[in-house]
């Protein structure tokens, strides 16, 4: 993440930014938080079934390990330690189908860690989940991934070496080029190659990505490296997808695409679950949200209560004492800033070790 | 005047020899690991030695030539599913640390006596025991042919059948290794060569692929052992780590992760090297002696080897845009 995907826009986006056709140049968010109004404000008008899963929801109690209506992802007892400290400990958990679902936590809560537990790149030490029926419990990341539980990295992980549109074809699910038996007999998979190639292009449109499909990822801005990450896990048809802080570093301007996108894949029938730090974020398109602090679920409900529960205000007072959280002081621009400066020094720290 | 041009003949020579084919077709072996999967496979010379074992030791027994060719090959590819299984789930450095131990391991059973029935122990097996099939295969008529400066028997051990046959070979693996690496499969190496974490998060079977490439790569390299033997004879003690250490000097000059950089790397290297050692013999020889002169050509290798690493990673023909050092 370079330093002036952080810092915001003066100039107007070039279309291959991202920014949906139709923003103006006075329409150019400036801040995040305008970013995000401006992106709610532009809302697609939500599908049935999306209407439908947030009537749902909305006859849900919030509590935590409260059962949903329809449940994709149900998470049991998931326990990991590093060393004396326990990371995760999460006792129930279910993620509503269709639903766009915010994991939200400060610092070190363990969001990533049962991100990675969830998908397979890490093993609990104790603990059983179920995603879309089947217990998915110790597979491997691609075993996961195929089930149809498709995830991105706080970290992007797009690569750099390939380009955008090599990067989008290596997600094709069940390529049989990519067999070594047939992989040199170009004639047994060139036609759906072609597909792969148009169903890219596709996406990559959606994303405005398209221009950039012949350059490396590598020369791509941070938040294009983002986008890309996004249309690639796309591309294997996913059932459901976990985005680990996807606006992080981002710049405003692609920040209210990237809002759409998310919602747009909701409204497409696709289940989200989604970590981030930006509150106003998380209240404009989240149906569901879900506290997290030390390793533990704290609270969960509708965007619209969870903020004002006092464990979640104690979570993030745990974390900032000399914040003072009155009701809706956890969306104060001000104080967001703030956290999200510390929160960006972490995660840059945390690239540095790397 | 007289004593330029043989130096200069012998250095052409190089550029054909069958020793430089087989170090180009380790070389391309050794591309599919390192350079489109970053692989470290530091014992490239054991996959070349168990093949050499493997076609000696069939055709000995009796095996025709292709029967004996494809025992190389299934020594090859056992060796490294062997080297790959256990270590392939680790970080990249578990390999390296197996394939260098493992070649040695090969070797010093090659030369120790217990199976000195099989591999002829230290001094190994003579080149007449086991070349008789390939020879029959020639296709060449009896004499000798000249090409410009150079001269050879048409049908031998050191004869144009033999470049003939050596450099055909290359020339099949170049064109396997092309449609390899331009498909779909390929596409998947290089993207765990950079980021293994990735490809998974897309549900490929990592493991899988690494050790699909670690297998083929092998068995080019005892394909490249069996070329490296048909014009001398079998000595484990000519096929130890300086070899290993030459093909990645070779890899690495002409270029990692592209499709000719073996072939001109292994040419480039061989005629420089004998070059630089008939010349310093010519001009040196008197002063530091022929011994010396072997020892300073090889220490100049590793100068140039380290000087490439750190000035050229990317080689003669590599982009830098692609640079296969971020091995982890
Ligand atoms: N591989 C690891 N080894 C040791 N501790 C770790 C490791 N990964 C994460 N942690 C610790 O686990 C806690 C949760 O981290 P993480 O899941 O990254 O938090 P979040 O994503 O919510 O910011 C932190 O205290 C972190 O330091
Ligand atoms: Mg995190």
């Amino acid at each position: 993440m370079s330093a002036d995907e952080t810092t915001t826009v003066t100039g107007a986006p070039t279309p291959a930014d991202g920014t949906p056709s139709g923003t103006t140049v006075q329409e150019t968010p400036t801040t995040a938080a305008e970013a995000v109004e401006a992106a709610a404000a532009q809302a697609a008008p939500e599908s049935a079934e999306a209407k439908q899963v947030a009537r749902d929801l909305s006859f849900v109690e919030g509590r935590v390990g409260v059962p949903k209506p329809d449940a994709i992802l149900t998470v049991d007892g998931v326990q990991r330690r590093f060393g004396g400290m326990t990371a995760v400990d999460v006792d129930h958990l279910e993620v509503q189908r269709g639903a766009i679902t915010a994991l939200i936590g400060p610092n070190g809560a363990g969001k990533t860690t049962l991100f990675n537990l969830l998908t397979g790149f890490d093993q609990p030490n104790q603990g059983q989940w179920q995603f879309d029926g089947r217990s998915i419990a110790g597979k491997s990341g691609a075993a996961v991934a195929r089930a149809g539980m498709v995830r991105t990295f706080q970290l992007t992980k797009a690569l750099n070496r390939l380009t955008v549109l090599q990067n989008m074809l290596l997600a094709q699910p069940k390529h049989p080029g990519e067999r070594f038996w047939l992989s040199w007999l170009p004639f047994t998979w060139a036609a759906q190659e072609r597909a792969a190639t148009e169903k890219a292009l596709e996406i990559l449109a959606r994303f405005k990505l398209d221009t950039k499909k012949d350059d490396f990822a590598g020369s791509l801005s941070g938040g294009q490296r983002k986008l890309l990450e996004m249309a690639r896990a796309l591309m294997t048809d996913p059932t459901m997808i976990m985005l680990d802080e996807p606006m992080a570093g981002v710049n405003p301007a692609l920040v209210q695409s990237l809002l759409g996108h998310v919602q747009a894949l909701r409204d497409e029938g696709m289940t989200v679950l989604f970590v981030e730090h930006d509150m106003h974020a998380v209240r404009h398109i989240s149906d569901w949200v879900v506290v997290m602090a030390e390793g533990r679920v704290v609270a969960e409900g509708p965007p619209e209560t969870v903020m004002q529960d006092q464990a979640v205000v104690d979570a993030y007072l745990g974390a900032h004492h000399d914040t003072d959280l009155g009701d809706d002081s956890l969306l104060d621009p001000a104080v967001l800033a703030r956290l999200e400066a510390e929160d960006k020094g972490q995660t840059e720290r945390e690239e540095r070790k790397r | 005047m007289e004593e330029f041009l043989r130096i200069l003949t012998q250095a052409l020579a190089e550029l054909v020899a069958p020793s430089t084919a087989a170090y180009a077709l380790a070389a391309i072996g050794l591309n599919l690991h390192f350079g489109y999967t970053g692989l470290l496979n530091m014992g490239q010379a054991g996959f070349m030695l168990l093949g050499a074992y493997g076609f000696g030791i069939a055709t000995i027994a009796g095996a025709p030539f292709l029967v004996a060719l494809l025992v190389a090959i299934a020594a090859g590819t056992v060796f490294a599913l062997l080297l790959g299984i256990p270590t392939l789930k680790l970080r990249g450095d578990y390999l390296a640390i197996v394939t260098i131990s493992a070649a040695e391991i090969i070797r010093w059973l090659g030369r120790s006596t217990v199976f000195q029935e099989w591999t002829g122990g230290a001094s190994g097996l003579l080149g007449n025991s086991f070349k008789h099939t390939f020879h029959e295969l020639s296709f060449l008529p009896d004499g000798r042919t000249a090409v410009g400066p150079l001269e050879y028997i048409n049908t031998g051990s050191d004869s144009w059948w033999t470049r003939l046959f050596a450099w055909g070979l290359v020339l099949l693996a170049l064109l396997f290794v092309w449609l390899l690496t331009r498909s779909p499969w390929g596409r998947v190496l290089k993207g765990i060569r950079e980021d293994e974490d990735a490809v998974r998060a897309l549900g490929k079977n990592v493991f899988a692929y690494k050790l699909q490439a670690l297998v083929i790569g092998g068995a080019l390299g005892s394909l490249a052992g069996v070329l490296y033997v048909l014009p001398r004879a079998i000595t484990p003690d000519s096929m130890g780590r300086t070899m290993t250490f030459f093909v990645w000097t070779v890899l690495l000059l002409g270029g990692a992760a592209t499709l000719f950089g073996p072939v001109l790397g292994s040419m480039l290297f061989f005629s420089l090297y004998m070059l630089m050692r008939t010349g310093m013999r010519a001009g040196l020889g008197d002063v530091i002696g022929g011994t010396q002169v072997e020892q300073l050509g090889g220490m100049l290798v590793g100068v140039t080897l380290m000087l490439l690493v750190i000035f050229r990673p990317q080689g003669i023909l590599g982009n830098k845009r692609e640079l296969a050092f971020n091995v982890r």
